[in-house]
């Protein structure tokens, strides 16, 4: 009778239960612990400990690449100097060059030398961090370790995207992972494992006003989300800034955040945020405080394009918004230049984890020495060359344009069937569209919108020739910025950055096939720039290509395309 | 088989998967159910502070559906109401609406909160546990909370189950009953009123003040055990718990003794609940000398009674009997400082 074994099996099946959960338990133990080991065995190799290149202090951080850059923090790095000292868990000491820093956010990237094969731990994604998790620390607490195998520690996450107000004039720590696994002097920059063993914060403060600065049961690590996002800032070598909407917010009665100032020049007012408004979405996560809108605001890089949603009477609007900087470029400088001393991040006091004894020392070893390049903005120039040399190697496949870069004649179609030409050279710029004619001049008289409403596309197709014809000699300023989303939600792309005259365009080359995918020309600050997406498909100019299909944009919003059907490439300069 | 069978055999079954049902829990439900079902009870708090190294801000529980709100009895209460915060956000004005300093235990109402239905913990469940348990420790420490953000949790193990030491000056704690000592970090400004539960989500204990052994000069984390508090607890929610310190001053003062008969003068008696500040000790008097009282400290407990005002320190000292002992609690900075003196017979006593 099949009812009667189906109560039989439940009962033998209750009856035996107990036993069978408990050898259960057991293994789930012993596997437990051997994942444990394994996991630490493994991240071990990857964490480094810093010193000055004396050998004194002390500071932690972990690899991210097998060529050896590591993220620490920049409170780390600032005692240290530019060259540093590393030891691994080989027991081995490297040498190490500062490469970037984001001093804000309290970190730095410096690169390991002498090898292109380091173990190295992944960016793991710390949206999936849950309070309750455990959680490893690993670095060098005290000092403790005089053959740099890192002191590992074990606890869980006390809470995630919290917030913690500013020390000083810079240090902020936004959104980041609340744990209470301990964390001490000389942990500072090293990284916090998820039971994976992927990197998911970077230690650097804690919750110290009570025992003097050693583990009170809060400590606070960086998430790896926004490691990542200004990872490819810092490879940069620059300085780097972190981000302001260019509007404030507050949280009404009613539980809503709402605008409560925004700056008529920011980009934001004019997507149209105003007074009132409220904060709906951010960065594609709902905002219920100003912690949370403060928390999403610090994991960007200035210049971000973030998508916002806002709501005013009861209608949603969306908009994409490229973030302002939050400091003026003289306040970002190493050493002050001319404005006023740089603030010193953490000399008010205020808990961030102490780095125990460092002394920042002179240059490193000399075959070495070529790795440093100091300029005005930049942390190590040197590292800002190698990008821009990644990078541009993708408009190589174009052919080369370095002897036909003074007078191009471009002509084609546009999407409403009228004929254009472009006339771009050294003193103007023109462009006939139909039956009419634009021209700017570029004699230093102003920079003009032209055709009107498009952002100015005659200086934006110019700034394109001196990119593909010059490349940095086109440009008075001319660097490699880092990474971005294209336009806030689309592929990652690397950006290089061009100033001429009042004129900045942002090239983004996306980072999967290298390719030159798109510009952005602002003719100055504060303006909407004049966007231009290429398609795929290209023409060919005398054995050289350009891309055919222009998709020009202004705001967001799609304007015409022009499709390139013939050009001219000049090398003299025009006649005019 | 008829229908009569059929139903027995499947009333069989059933209670058989019911019995797989109840097994479930003996074995523990997980760290992460215990989180989840633990932040929404939850409460952080904020009244009074904020100068010095007084925080403003502290942690409770709720232990029942109208919102009742147990917490740690301390200076952040000073003050006629506190600001309670929810696991999502929602805001509260609470008022105190009975305390038992004895076992550092406050009851808080919530106002306007008529209708709404909260998360809260079962007293009736709360249990004790065993040293070596493994625990998790739920407070808002470092008011590291704010506003939907839920309070901080930390792990660790019960130590032991233990007295604090009685000897005053080595606790200044007035609770000395039993408590559980555990390894997790929860000495820690705000952490006060938080919950101490076992890893699997039994309710175990109520976290304790911010104290420090003043012989080895090391802090320990405490909390007193939920059963200890619950019986008073519900008293005071039913109304039936009547505190020492509300019996009529007036009435019942038969004004034998003054604060200047110690030597004290207290600050101006204002307003209904002047907090009971010293304003000058006079020298060579009782109160005065090493050891003795200072000029701004505010006195908390006389005879282990509770003072919250300059009126009750009078009652108190009013029903003094010449040859008691006198024994003073006052907070000085961010210290509770216990001075002790002899009742002497008045010459001019009535």
């Amino acid at each position: 009778m099949p009812h009667r074994r189906i109560v039989t099996l439940f009962t033998l099946a209750t009856l035996l239960l107990p036993s069978l959960a408990a050898a259960d338990d057991a293994d789930l133990v012993v596997e437990a612990q051997r994942k444990r080991v394994e996991v630490v065995k493994r991240a071990a190799k990857t964490v480094v400990a810093i010193f000055g290149p004396g050998g004194g202090g002390g500071g932690s951080g972990v690899l991210v690449s097998a060529d050896g850059y590591a993220v620490t923090n920049f409170h780390v790095t600032k005692g240290a100097g530019d060259f540093m000292k590393c030891g691994l868990n080989d027991g081995k000491l490297y040498d190490a060059v500062i490469v970037g820093i984001d001093p804000t956010g309290d970190v730095a990237l410096i690169k390991l030398l002498g090898r292109d094969d380091f173990p190295f731990s992944k960016l793991g994604d710390s949206e999936t961090v849950q309070v309750g998790d455990w959680a490893y620390a690993m670095g060098n607490p005290f000092l403790l370790a005089t053959d740099f195998k890192p002191t590992v520690t074990y606890g869980i996450v006390s809470g995630v995207h919290r917030y913690q107000y500013p020390a000083g004039t810079f240090l902020e720590y936004t959104d980041c992972i609340q744990i209470d696994t301990s964390i001490n002097p000389g942990n500072s920059g090293g990284p916090l494992f998820n039971e994976e063993g992927d990197v998911v914060g970077i230690n650097g403060r804690g919750s110290f006003e009570k025992r003097g600065r050693v583990n009170s049961g809060a400590g606070y690590a960086i998430s790896s989300n926004q490691v990542k996002h200004f990872l490819d800032h810092l490879k940069s070598g620059r300085v780097v800034d972190h981000a302001t909407l260019g509007a404030t917010v507050s949280t009404w009665d009613d539980g809503s955040v709402r605008v409560n100032n925004v700056l008529e020049r920011s980009e934001a007012y004019r997507r149209g945020l105003r007074i009132d408004d409220e904060i709906v979405f951010f960065g594609g996560r709902p905002i219920g405080s100003v912690n949370q809108f403060k928390n999403i605001l610090g994991i960007y890089p200035k210049g971000w394009k973030v998508p916002l949603v806002y709501r005013r009477d009861g209608k949603k609007y969306e908009v994409v918004v490229r973030l302002r900087a939050l400091h003026r470029a003289s306040e970002m400088m190493p050493g002050g230049g001319k404005g006023k001393p740089k603030p010193k991040p953490g000399d008010d006091g205020k808990p961030r984890i102490p780095v125990p004894g460092m002394q920042p020392g002179g240059g490193g070893p000399a075959k070495y020495k070529h790795m440093l390049v100091k300029k005005p903005g930049f942390m190590n120039y040197y590292f800002n060359e190698q990008q821009q040399k990644r990078v541009l190697a993708g408009l190589d496949p174009w052919g080369d344009f370095s002897g036909v870069d003074r007078v191009w004649t471009l002509s084609g179609k546009t999407n409403a069937g009228d004929p254009f030409t472009f006339t771009l050279a050294d003193k103007a710029a023109g462009l006939e569209l139909g039956p009419r004619v634009f021209y700017q001049p570029f004699d230093g008289s102003p920079l003009r919108d032209q055709p009107l409403g498009t952002g100015g596309l005659l200086v934006a197709a110019d700034q394109m020739r001196r990119l593909v014809g010059r490349r940095d000699e086109g440009f008075t300023d001319f660097h490699y910025l880092g990474s971005e989303p294209l336009d806030g939600k689309g592929e990652k792309v690397d950006v290089i950055v061009g100033t001429r005259s009042t004129a900045t365009t942002w090239f983004y080359f996306s980072k999967e096939s290298g390719r030159l995918v798109g510009f952005d020309t602002e003719m100055e600050p504060d303006l909407d720039a004049c966007e231009i997406r290429f398609g795929k498909e290209t023409v060919e100019i005398d054995g050289r290509r350009l891309p055919s299909v222009w998709k020009l944009q202004v705001a967001g919003e799609e304007l015409a395309t022009l499709t390139l059907e013939k050009a001219e490439l000049a090398g003299k300069p025009a006649e005019d | 088989m008829t229908a009569t069978r059929l139903r027995h055999r499947l009333c069989t079954t059933f209670g058989v998967l019911a019995v797989f049902v109840t097994v479930g829990p003996a074995f523990g439900q997980g760290s992460r159910q215990t989180i989840e079902q633990t932040l929404p009870r939850m409460v952080k708090i904020f009244g009074a502070g904020g100068l010095k190294n007084l925080h403003e801000y502290s942690t409770g529980f709720m232990v029942d559906a109208e919102g009742h709100v147990v917490t740690l009895w301390n200076h952040v209460l000073d003050t006629d109401e506190v600001d309670v915060v929810l696991d999502d956000g929602r805001r509260f004005a609470a008022k105190v609406i009975g305390a038992e300093p004895q076992l550092d235990l406050a009851v808080l109402e919530l106002q306007d909160a008529d209708g709404i239905e909260f998360p809260y913990f079962e007293l009736d469940e709360a249990g004790s546990a065993q040293p070596g348990t493994r625990i998790r420790a739920f407070s808002n420490m470092f008011k590291v909370a704010v506003g939907d953000e839920p309070v901080s949790v930390l792990h660790g193990v019960i130590a032991a189950k233990t007295k604090l030491e009685a000897r005053r000056g080595a606790f200044s704690v007035p609770y000395d009953g039993d408590v559980y000592i555990i390894d997790a970090i929860t000495n820690n400004p705000g952490a006060g009123g938080g919950v101490v539960l076992t890893r699997d989500g039994t309710l175990l204990a109520m976290i304790g003040r911010e104290v420090r052994n003043e012989k080895t000069n090391t802090w320990i984390n405490y909390a007193i055990p939920v059963v200890e508090l619950r019986d008073t607890v519900r008293a005071i929610v039913a109304g039936e718990f009547v505190p020492r310190d509300d019996k009529p001053d007036d009435e019942e003062n038969p004004n034998r003794y003054q604060p200047l008969d110690f030597g004290l003068v207290m600050v101006p008696d204002v307003v209904f609940r002047t907090p009971a500040y010293v304003d000058v000790v006079r020298s060579g008097s009782p109160a005065g000398g090493d050891g003795g009282l200072r000029p701004g400290d505010l006195v908390l407990f006389v005879n282990d009674e509770l003072v919250h005002s300059v009126r009750s320190l009078r009652g108190e000292l009013g029903r003094l009997e010449a040859g008691d002992s006198l024994r003073i609690v006052v907070r000085r900075g961010d210290e509770l400082v216990t001075v002790e003196m002899p009742v002497r017979r008045k010459e001019t006593n009535r």
